[in-house]
């Protein structure tokens, strides 16, 4: 499609299917599967809650062994002391970032497509923030006295130590996650309002009515909410960006050959924005098929978010190159050695798996045809999360077995409880999401209504 | 107990048109009620100003302030600490917990006014009784206009709405 035949069509026309195009189609298409539980079908719903059910089990079994043996279960050793555990934290706050990201900087931006995905990419946000904190905790070793990060008066007569990452990080994931929980609340409360007027069961009207806050659709309330919700998103992009650089700071602040404060914050920001919207075309494919919203989620979501992922993919590239460009030029030994040993070291195949995932196989979105085939965006956001996860491995694995002290240099051999801790804390995050999708109107209704109402008016 | 018209209608164009005849004849718009934003009915209603960016600014100075001057205390006159020879006050380093929670705290605030300015949460409300009202939150958009006292007046308050394209007109305790 040229430019011009893009512009000459209205966002509605193009992000939704003519059988989508009506504001009681819209009320249907999302509402039923909540209200008219008895004639939706279950069964596949049911399966993957089971198979997610499972995994979390495995996850609390898991963080039970942390608790009782020790952090020695995994494969740690004194060269390398994070592992998976500080991985998993990084990648799951990298996604937990992007919803509430992509959310408030498209709202900013009038990107009113956003409409249909921004609510399920905020829960993802949710979840994915709520299971992050959990790795920093499990990880401490003495998980018992985790609650030293909080200032409290205390008998040992100490405070917390402001100027030490773990502690900024400790505020910002709080914040984060209260911020991500309130905007996501405000945004639902009219929806809410949707589901307890077209409830017909006593009991879903009056857990929805409470939901709702008495939400009546006064014009009066509209204005003061938009107000309040646009200035939210104002508040949250600088809050995500900061909080995905307070991440990095955790590496960065220390003293490690490729940990760089000059280039860690934004890298990590764009990380978790580029593998955010990766997990987010993965759910949309999914939550699309399974509530059959093909109606309000086309194709042209798809090749949109297609696009930001390929900006993306530039952008890690250029950072990639930033790096081993400036190891070169710093002319530091160890740094020198580090990218050496990052090409050629025992993690070399993982690393060119990575370059693959994360920069060259998304450059297969500069074509049309791949940007418009959801199988093929969905395969690649596959990728695209799979090399986020070795980047975040690699940035450990390969720094901390490649120290300045050669004799403490030694490798990092993942041990079974490595794979189940990281597979278990997916599964509880399927099966947050799966409740999530069950109880929780998936679509932003009023939004999706404002989206279709030019249409419908004109 | 005043009356006051409920005018229902099937698209935003049909409520804007009908707000504006209605305001344009003398007739008070008390509020409407649409299953997304109208933005120009709003504008016609004369609202008050609403005050929750304001309280947001209010609320997050006030964390972030609450923030820094903890973390003063508690480094410099509670637990001076010497890390590596740093300043007591290394305030470049302590701006991040004022940052996030400052944030926080603005959003926090913003909820409550917006609580405040809005009445929520209500779960009961008289128009909630009238038919066919709780299609406001899902595709018909209604306008409140006060009910004129005299007979005649109201029957023309009743033809302009029609007029304008509304589907029912009802009337209802206000």
């Amino acid at each position: 499609m040229s430019v011009a035949a893009i512009d000459d069509v209205t966002p509605s026309r193009r992000f939704t299917l003519p059988s989508g195009r009506s504001y009681e189609k819209v009320n249907e298409l999302v509402t039923s599967p909540l209200i008219k539980r008895k004639t939706w079908s279950w069964r596949i719903w049911w399966l993957a809650f089971a198979a997610s059910a499972a995994l979390t089990v495995i996850f609390l079994v898991c963080i039970v062994m942390i608790f009782t043996r020790g952090i020695g279960i995994w494969g740690l050793n004194t060269s390398v002391v994070w592992g998976f555990d500080i991985a998993d934290y990084v990648w799951w706050i990298g996604i937990g970032n992007a919803g509430t990201l992509i959310s408030s900087m498209l709202l900013l931006m009038r990107q009113r497509w956003r409409a249909s995905i921004n609510r399920f990419a905020e829960a993802m946000t949710l979840f994915a923030a709520a299971i992050a904190g959990l790795f920093p905790i499990i990880h401490l070793g003495r998980s018992l006295y985790f609650y030293w990060l909080t200032p409290y008066p205390n008998t040992m007569t100490v405070w917390p130590q402001w100027r030490s990452a773990l502690i900024w990080d400790f505020w910002a994931i709080l914040s984060y996650l209260l911020f991500s929980i309130l905007f996501w609340y405000v945004g639902l409360i009219p929806d809410f309002a949707t589901v307890r007027d077209r409830a017909r069961s006593p009991r879903q009207r009056m857990i929805y009515g409470a939901l709702a806050l008495g939400w009546r659709g006064s014009a009066r309330h509209w204005r003061v909410y938009q107000l309040y919700h646009v200035a939210m998103a104002c508040l949250g992009v600088p809050l995500v960006v900061s909080l995905h650089s307070v991440v990095g700071l955790d590496f960065a602040a220390s003293l490690m050959p490729g940990w760089s404060e000059a280039i860690f914050p934004p890298y990590f920001v764009v990380g978790a924005m580029y593998s955010g919207f990766a997990m987010v075309v993965c759910l949309t494919a999914l939550v699309r098929w399974g509530f059959r919203l093909q109606p309000l989620i086309t194709d042209e979501h798809f090749d949109v978010m297609a696009k930001i992922m390929l900006a993306a993919s530039i952008i890690m590239g250029l950072s990639y190159l930033t790096e081993w460009f400036n190891a070169w030029y710093g002319g530091e030994r160890a740094e020198r050695s580090l990218v050496w040993f990052e090409f050629t070291g025992a993690y070399a195949p993982l690393f060119f798996a990575m370059l693959f995932c994360n920069v060259l196989a998304p450059q297969a979105f500069w074509f049309c045809a791949v940007r418009r085939s959801i199988l093929s965006v969905f395969v690649l956001a596959v990728a695209i999360n799979v090399g986020m996860w070795l980047e975040r491995i690699l940035i450990i694995w390969n720094t901390l077995s490649h120290g300045y002290t050669p004799s403490m240099w030694r490798l990092y051999l993942p041990t079974v409880w490595d794979w189940l801790t990281t597979f278990g804390s997916l599964g509880f995050f399927i099966f947050l999401f799966l409740i999530f999708v069950r109880l929780i109107p998936t679509v932003s209704m009023h939004e999706v209504r404002d989206l279709v109402a030019e249409e419908i008016e004109s | 107990m005043s009356k006051m018209l409920l005018a229902e209608f099937a698209h935003a164009r049909g409520l804007r048109e009908a707000a504006e005849a209605a305001s344009r004849r003398g007739f008070k718009l008390l509020d409407a009620f649409t299953p997304f934003p109208v933005e120009d009915v709003a504008d016609m209603l004369n609202p008050r100003p609403s005050r929750v960016r304001v309280c947001m600014f209010a609320g997050g100075v006030l964390i972030a302030a609450m923030a820094l001057g903890g973390e003063y205390y508690t480094a410099v006159f509670d637990f001076p600490y010497n890390a590596g020879g740093r300043p007591l006050n290394s305030w470049p380093a302590f701006m991040l917990v004022p940052f996030a929670t400052g944030i926080l705290g603005a959003t926090i605030a913003g909820f409550i006014r917006f609580l405040f300015e809005t009445g929520l949460p209500r779960l009961h409300f008289p128009l909630f009784a009238v038919e066919g009202m709780e299609r406001a939150s899902e595709d018909r958009f209604f306008l409140a206009i006060e009910a004129p006292e005299a007979e005649a007046e109201r029957g023309e308050a009743v033809d302009s709405l029609r007029g304008a394209g509304a589907l029912q007109v009802r009337e209802a305790d206000s």
